[in-house]
Order: C-alpha cells, then structure tokens, then sequence
C-alpha cells in the first residue's frame, strides 16, 4: 500500500520544509532555537540530522508535528508541506488540532531517545500497542491484538503473543526500544521521525537496532528523520545528512560526501575529532576550540565564528546562506572552498583490521 | 610490545577482586541472591600507564574502579597500591592513602557542590588533608586552574557558570589537587558533546605525560580508550574476558565479545560501513543476578561450542602480553 506509483511521487517531496523559525521565550530571554532552516526529505529516504545538544536538531523535527511545549515555545514562521499522496501537500504548521492529530501516528510517527519514559508503566505493552492502533486506525478488541502481535514479532520480539501481557519493566532497554518500534509502524506511516533512539543504549544493542529501522525502511519504503549526534550511526544508516549548528543548517549533502569532501569548518572539525584507528597514540586529536555558543545571545554574523579556525572579518558580520557546491551538496561557509581543499588532503579513515 | 611495560615497575595490582551486591526480598528482607558486579578479576597497572577497562552498561567496570579506590568495600581479593595491601585499610589508615589515589566521575554536574565556588571546591580538599592551607592553598588552586586550561581568574565563580567541558576541567584539577599518583577515569567524556571530548581527551593525556600520572581509564568507547590508553581490558558480566596492548586488542580482538563490540561500534565512513563484516549479537546482556553457567557469553556468543556451556574458560596468556578468556584458544 505504500508503493503505489512511486515514479508520480519523486517529483513532490514527501516533505518539504521551508524557513522554519522556533523560539523559546523563558525568562532569561529569547533562545533563538532554530533560526529558518530548509530541507526537502523524499519518499523512502532516510535523513540524518546531526548537531550536538542545543543545536535545535530535536527541536526542529518535533516542532513540525507540535511536539514542542507552546509556551514557552512558538513556531516563529516557516511552512512544512507534507505529501501523504492523497492530494496537494498541506501545511503541516497551519492544520487545525484535529487535522494534526489524523497526521500523528498514522503518517508521521515518533520515537524518543528514552522508551522507559515514554511508555506508561502501568498498562501492558499490549494493550499500548493496541491503543494505538484503535486510535489511529480505528480497529479494535481481536484485530487490533493480532496486529500488536504481528508488529511485536516484526521488530523482533520473540514470543511476541505471550510477552503481549508483560509490562514496559519486564522489558530490557532495547528491547523496550522495540516496542516503541512497533508502536510507531503499527500504522506504516509514511515517515519515521527518530529523535536519538539509540543514545540511551549499548553499542551492541544499538547496532541492533540501527539495523532493524534500516530493515523495516527497506520493506515498508517509508521516510526516516534519523536524529543523532554520533556520526558514526549516520554512516551506517542515511542516504542524506544535514549538520545542524546553532539553529542552523550549516551543511548539507549526500551520505559519502559528508564523509569524504567536509566543506563546512564544524563538520570538519566534529569528523577530525573521533580518533581514527590508524590514529598514533602520541598524536593529539584534533579539536574544536571553545563551546557551543549560549543561544540567547548568538555571536554575530556566522554563529561558528567564534570557534573557526577559517574566520575572517566577513564572518564576524554577515551570516553564510547555505551556499552550493553542486546540485546536493551546500555548505553555510563563505569560504567553503578552502575548507573542502584541507579535507581533501586529510588522509581518508581506516577502519579496523577485523 | 610488551617488553615496554614490564620494565616498569608495578604500581597496581588487583588479585581475585569480588564485589557482590546483596538481593534482600520480603517482610524480612532475607537475602535471597547476590548480583555479581565484579566477579573474580585480576590485572595490574604499571607505573605510568594508562589502562583501559571497556564494557557495556552493567558489565561492572565503573564497580571496578570503586572498589579499587575502596570508595565500596569488595567482598573478596585484594587491592595492592605500591605493595600495600588496601582492601583491609579503615579510618585513618585509609585517609592517609586516599590522597594517592584520586577518581575523575563522569558526570561535572552532579559531582561539582553548585553552591561552592570552584576556588573553594579546589582548597576544600588541601585543608581536609593538610596538603595546603591558607595563602598558599590559594595559590596552589590558581595554578590548578591554569594546568587545565581554565583563567584563574574565574577562581570565585560557581560551578553553574561554567560550561559542560569547562566543568569537567574542574573536576580534573580538584582530581589533581593531592598530588595523586593513580586516578580512576570513569567515563570522563561520555557526558560531554563530541566537539568537547577531544579537548578533554586531550588534557587527560598531556596531564599524564606531564605528572606521570597512572590511569585506570574507564569507557564504552573502544576508539577512544584505543587512542588514550597503553593496555585495553574488556568486560563482559563481572569478568575479564580479554586484556592486551591496546593495538592488539583492537587490530586483532581475540574474545568473540571484543569482535562483537568493535563490530557494533559504528565507524564514520560510509563505505567501511557497506563493506566491513558485520557481528551483530543475539539479545541482550543476562542478568548478573543469574549469570550463565559456564562462560557467562555462552548465551550470546557466535562461535559457542558446548564446552563453553559447561565449564567456564581460565583467563590464559595467549600471546605474549595478550590474556583472554576463552575456550576457542
């Protein structure tokens, strides 16, 4: 049901965000969360935001689906024109209430870095699943139970039809992270929105789920926002990535050239600063200077200026559009140019002789 | 490789190390059980080095390192700093050697007091050991802060104005401020955001070269603990299952957990990513509440034959300085 005429949907994208601009208004004045971003997000693909804490990439995505507390939050302008195939793309930050609430669930869905915190620990993963599925779908009793049962075995969970009746404690972390898995594709909405889903989990169960998203995406052909700060996962799993740095895209581009030609000096930097394997252990890793900047108060001109090693008197006045470098690669840099040739020269990494 | 390490002297030695944590059920709270945090370990550390102890979540290793610092009394072994023998140490005996052995906690936020200046979190543990008091215990702070790259300047603000990684240097230099010769690392970056970890990184091994400072450096992060350490211990369920040159271990992972755990750790390059082989383990950690019998991996491990249901393997040299703890060799 989600493949019909895929050819007549590359042309619209599923989503196609445009100037988004989200402000927090608390007491210690206006942070300044994410400052109009673009991006367009296909059919099928998957997209990894990446940035560190406070670089709005959380809030950028949640705010499309008016998950963010409003006050002391407030979508400051921007559109976000979402396709589901039915008709023309609609304006996910103008639906009324009830219209948003027929998007949640059944075409976007949403996972969350902490499964513990987001399911309720007094109702039976069951009856979750099953809640949902009514809710959305608008089945009940026997059939909603035997998708729950089906969902549960999709991700992964053995015994699926006698752990229907556990509750979220009786499962390990990653195994809760499942659930909420099968909670969101219980609908097979059209797109994943992943906010940090592995962060909270072991490096083996991580890798465990990593491949069960990439997996599901394979076979149900729905969208994914991937939200990580670790680039390494994005590696593993995205078609398409966007940096984001306070607020802002600050580079864009498709998975291998993120990786082999950096042209912004905070990807770059966040690339240079895992040591590689092949990395001598008297060596010094390379580093970023300072901190990420207080979102109140965003330094003037490009907001990475402070921390640049490319800086020049431009930056410190005039804020970088994100810049072309061909047709799907853009990097917010005035001069990004010199960055892509000192990433060029770096050696390319090597992994481990396993 | 290994020839390096044994030249130099031992400055640590952990025998048989056990702490086991006691499960009470009921109205009577009768202990019905033990989670074996650390079970049977054993390794040394030699002077000026910096080891590594790697492990998931639960594996014990942050237990490790507390019971080497006697901060959590181990149920069995010993604990032997420069010959002497800690884990019977009380009261004042213990305080007296406390200043020797120093530990850097993962989390700047909660382990930084917010309602004293960092002038006064730096003094604070020169005056309870009489290392320094007055003028020159200010004196000693302000160099302190210079050493881990903070303006001592800043010696009256609280810890609430400082950021992540700024807070992290403190909890360093208040790690220094003794004079200790062996720290305990636990997880010193994990809480930091990627462009602050190698800042920190960074100053943890400049500040070891500096103060040939000893490191029991504990962490998720097998890159990371590749690039800052001499030697890697690997842990899985209260045990070590291997422990090496950290080069060798990496290149050349012995245990079928460590190939596991470098298989899942993702790596930044797509096309490594596309090709390299791929281990993904079944499951999840057992409980250390009931372990396997045998070895405690047998239930997750791709290479298990039946032996390694039944008996547990004998932690064995291998090849020269490389220890693992498996039936496959």
């Amino acid at each position: 049901m989600t493949l019909n005429s895929p050819q007549g949907k590359q042309n619209t994208p599923l989503l196609d965000v445009q100037d988004l601009e989200v402000a927090f208004f608390t007491k210690d004045g206006v942070v300044a969360a994410v400052n109009g971003i673009s991006y367009r997000l296909g059919h099928g693909d998957i997209l990894g935001i990446v940035g560190e804490s406070g670089s709005g990439k959380s809030v950028s995505s949640l705010a499309l689906l008016r998950l963010i507390p409003e006050p002391p939050a407030r979508i400051l302008g921007g559109r976000a024109l979402f396709a589901d195939g039915t008709g023309a793309p609609r304006d996910l930050l103008k639906m009324a209430p009830e219209e948003l609430r027929g998007v949640r669930g059944r075409q976007i869905a949403v996972i969350f870095q902490d499964p513990m915190t987001s399911l309720n620990p007094v109702m039976t993963i069951g009856n979750q699943i099953a809640e949902a599925i009514r809710v959305n779908l608008g089945q009940g009793g026997r059939a909603a139970r035997k998708r729950a049962i089906e969902v549960l075995s999709h991700v992964g969970i053995p015994r699926a039809a006698e752990r229907l009746d556990d509750y979220p404690h009786q499962f390990s972390g990653g195994m809760r992270q499942r659930v909420m898995i099968a909670m969101a594709i219980s609908c097979e909405p059209k797109l994943l929105i992943a906010d940090e889903p592995t962060t909270a989990l072991d490096v083996t169960i991580q890798a465990q789920i990593v491949d069960l998203v990439k997996r599901l995406q394979a076979e149900m052909g729905m969208a994914v926002i991937w939200i990580t700060h670790d680039l390494g996962v994005i590696a593993r799993l995205a078609h398409r990535v966007n940096v984001m740095y306070a607020g802002s895209i600050v580079e864009m581009a498709p998975i291998r050239e993120i990786f082999r030609a950096p042209s912004h000096p905070y990807t770059l930097g966040l690339l240079n600063s895992v040591p590689r394997p092949d990395l001598p252990r008297d060596a010094e890793l390379a580093y970023i200077e300072g901190a990420p900047p207080d979102m109140v108060r965003l330094p003037s001109g490009c907001a990475f200026h402070p921390r640049c090693a490319y800086r020049r008197e431009r930056c410190l006045s005039e804020k970088p559009p994100l810049l072309p470098i061909d047709a799907e690669h853009s990097a917010a840099c005035w001069y990004w140019e010199e960055v892509r040739a000192a990433s060029a020269r770096a050696t390319p990494p090597q992994g481990p002789a396993t | 490789m290994t020839t390096a390490q044994i030249d130099r002297p031992i400055l640590l030695s952990v025998r048989n190390l056990k702490k086991y944590f006691p499960v009470r059920r009921g109205l009577l709270q009768r202990v019905v059980g033990y989670v074996k945090a650390v079970d049977d370990i054993s390794f040394d550390i030699y002077e000026g080095e910096a080891l590594g102890l790697v492990g998931e979540s639960g594996c014990g290793k942050t237990t490790t390192g507390r019971a080497i610092l006697q901060l959590q009394p181990a149920t069995a072994g010993t604990v032997l700093l420069e010959g002497q023998e800690l884990t019977r140490l009380r009261g004042e005996a213990l305080r007296r050697i406390r200043p020797k052995m120093q530990i850097i906690f993962q989390n700047p936020y909660s382990s930084l007091n917010p309602r004293m200046t960092i002038g006064r979190a730096l003094i604070e543990p020169m005056t309870v050991h009489g290392v320094a008091r007055g003028k020159a215990a200010e004196e000693r702070a302000s160099e302190l802060m210079s050493l881990v790259g903070l303006n001592p300047y800043f010696v009256n603000r609280f810890p609430s104005e400082f950021s992540g990684g700024q807070r992290q240097r403190i909890g360093i230099a208040r790690a220094l401020s003794l004079n200790p010769q062996f720290i305990v690392c636990d997880e010193p970056i994990s809480s930091l955001d990627v462009s602050i970890q190698s800042q920190i990184v960074n100053l943890l091994k400049r500040l070891q070269r500096d103060l040939k400072l000893t490191y029991l450096f504990i962490s998720h992060d097998l890159s990371m603990v590749r690039f800052v350490c001499d030697r890697t211990a690997v842990m899985y369920l209260g045990k070590i299952v291997e422990l090496g040159e950290s080069d060798a271990v990496n290149r050349r992972p012995l245990h079928p957990y460590t190939q596991a755990l470098l298989a899942a750790a993702p790596v930044a390059d797509p096309d490594l990513e596309a090709t390299r082989t791929r281990i993904v383990l079944e499951g999840d950690v057992p409980s250390p509440l009931n372990p396997p019998a045998g070895c405690h991996f047998s239930t997750r491990c791709p290479r298990v034959m039946d032996v390694c249901r039944r008996v547990e393997p004998p932690f064995k040299e291998v090849e020269p300085g490389h220890q693992v703890a498996c039936h496959l060799y």
